[in-house]
């Protein structure tokens, strides 16, 4: 059982798959302009990650070596086929927000990097809390970023007035040069915060 | 409004209006990972137009004349991704038996090729568009110089920076973003030359 907590726990800070590995970026910068979206996409982006992991890590013994990357290819863009399907029946508005974007989660780098580095070799119970913890790492980021987006750039978080009608949103951070200075801040302090111990190292 | 304006307003819309990587956030993971050169960002800024133009073909022609007549429209994206795959391990293969020589300069470029968002996203945007296939390969060549421009563009800045004294923290990927910042900016400036 601890082992899977530090799988988890590795997902949303040690191996964060945005700000340490920087992948999967583009979903990241071009739907976080509300926490409502970016909620959404955190959930689209779950669905796909964790199913493909189980099935991956089900399948893990009868996968010949060779084919190993068309098989991944198939799984995940059925998840996401699948996933694209349900949110266009069930929530049209959040699918046309989320566009593109939706599609384009099977070519989104962590997941075919998480399939081919973690559950093709794991368990599935080990597979569902990486996918879990991966997930949670992605979520993290893109809510954090969709938070001070929206907060500055419309004076709302999920919808809701939090600077009183007077505040003037500075339309800049819903407009796409805010999220490259938003996520460019949040590596900057990761970055000094994670420094701080090594301090020697950093400084030369 | 000729034919011939229709497709230069596509092209200027793709390459600058809505550039694909400033104003889209397309293919950003080779945005930061392939501009640590000018060198790799010409590289690999050629083998992804080439890699572009030629899947947008293809899956234009794959969705035309094997989708829409099956009636199996919705596994566009499976069908999309693994077209594009193994075109680029055709490309692979032609190359490094035909043209050696290419191969070493554009090789290692090409496995990364087939995740780049840009190509599936260009081969689906052709389809919700509706482009006919003159208009879709005029889009998928100005994404293709918009992504060009982009590399270009951060690859000479990183390089003269590589020079500069910066800030500790902000070293590496924060500067990066930064800069992409200031350019975004700037592109924002082209939203109106395009209808």
């Amino acid at each position: 059982m601890r082992n899977l907590i530090d799988i988890l726990k590795n997902g949303i800070l040690k191996e964060n798959p945005v700000l340490i590995i920087m992948l999967g970026l583009c979903s990241i910068l071009a739907v976080s302009t509300s926490v409502i979206n970016a909620l959404g996409m955190t959930l689209a982006y779950s669905f796909v990650l964790i199913g493909s992991e189980i099935t991956i890590s089900l399948m893990r013994n009868f996968i010949p070596k060779t084919l190993r990357v068309p098989i991944f290819i198939v799984v995940i863009g059925s998840f996401t086929t699948i996933m694209s399907l349900l949110l266009q029946t069930f929530l049209p508005d959040l699918n046309k927000a989320l566009g593109i974007f939706i599609p384009l989660v099977v070519v989104n780098c962590i997941i075919i990097g998480r399939v081919e580095a973690f559950s093709s070799k794991r368990t599935v119970a080990e597979s569902i809390f990486d996918a879990l913890g991966m997930s949670l790492g992605y979520g993290v980021v893109i809510v954090s970023i969709g938070a001070i987006r929206e907060l500055l750039g419309s004076g709302t978080l999920l919808g809701f007035q939090i600077f009183g009608l007077s505040y003037k949103p500075a339309l800049f951070f819903i407009l796409p040069p805010g999220a490259f200075l938003t996520i460019g801040v949040e590596i900057a302090i990761l970055n000094k915060i994670l420094s701080k111990p090594k301090k020697k190292e950093g400084s030369k | 409004m000729g034919e011939l304006q229709n497709l230069m307003n596509i092209f200027i819309n793709a390459a600058f209006a809505q550039n694909f990587v400033f104003i889209r956030f397309l293919a950003l993971c080779s945005f930061v990972g392939m501009t640590t050169s000018m060198d790799n960002a010409v590289g690999m800024g050629g083998a992804v137009t080439f890699v572009t133009v030629m899947a947008s073909i293809i899956s234009y022609a794959v969705y035309q004349f094997v989708l829409v007549p099956l009636h199996v429209e919705y596994l566009q994206i499976i069908v999309f991704i693994l077209t594009i795959a193994v075109f680029v391990q055709l490309v692979e293969i032609y190359l490094k038996k035909a043209v050696p020589s290419l191969y070493r300069a554009m090789g290692i470029y090409l496995p990364l090729i087939a995740t780049n968002c840009m190509i599936l996203a260009v081969a689906l945007l052709n389809v919700t568009e509706e482009f006919n296939l003159l208009e879709a390969t005029v889009f998928s060549f100005g994404a293709s110089i918009g992504y060009v421009l982009a590399l270009v563009v951060l690859a000479g800045i990183r390089e003269r920076l590589s020079y500069a004294e910066t800030p500790s923290i902000l070293r590496g990927y924060p500067l990066i973003f930064f800069i992409a910042t200031f350019i975004a900016v700037a592109f924002m400036g082209l939203q109106g030359i395009a209808r």
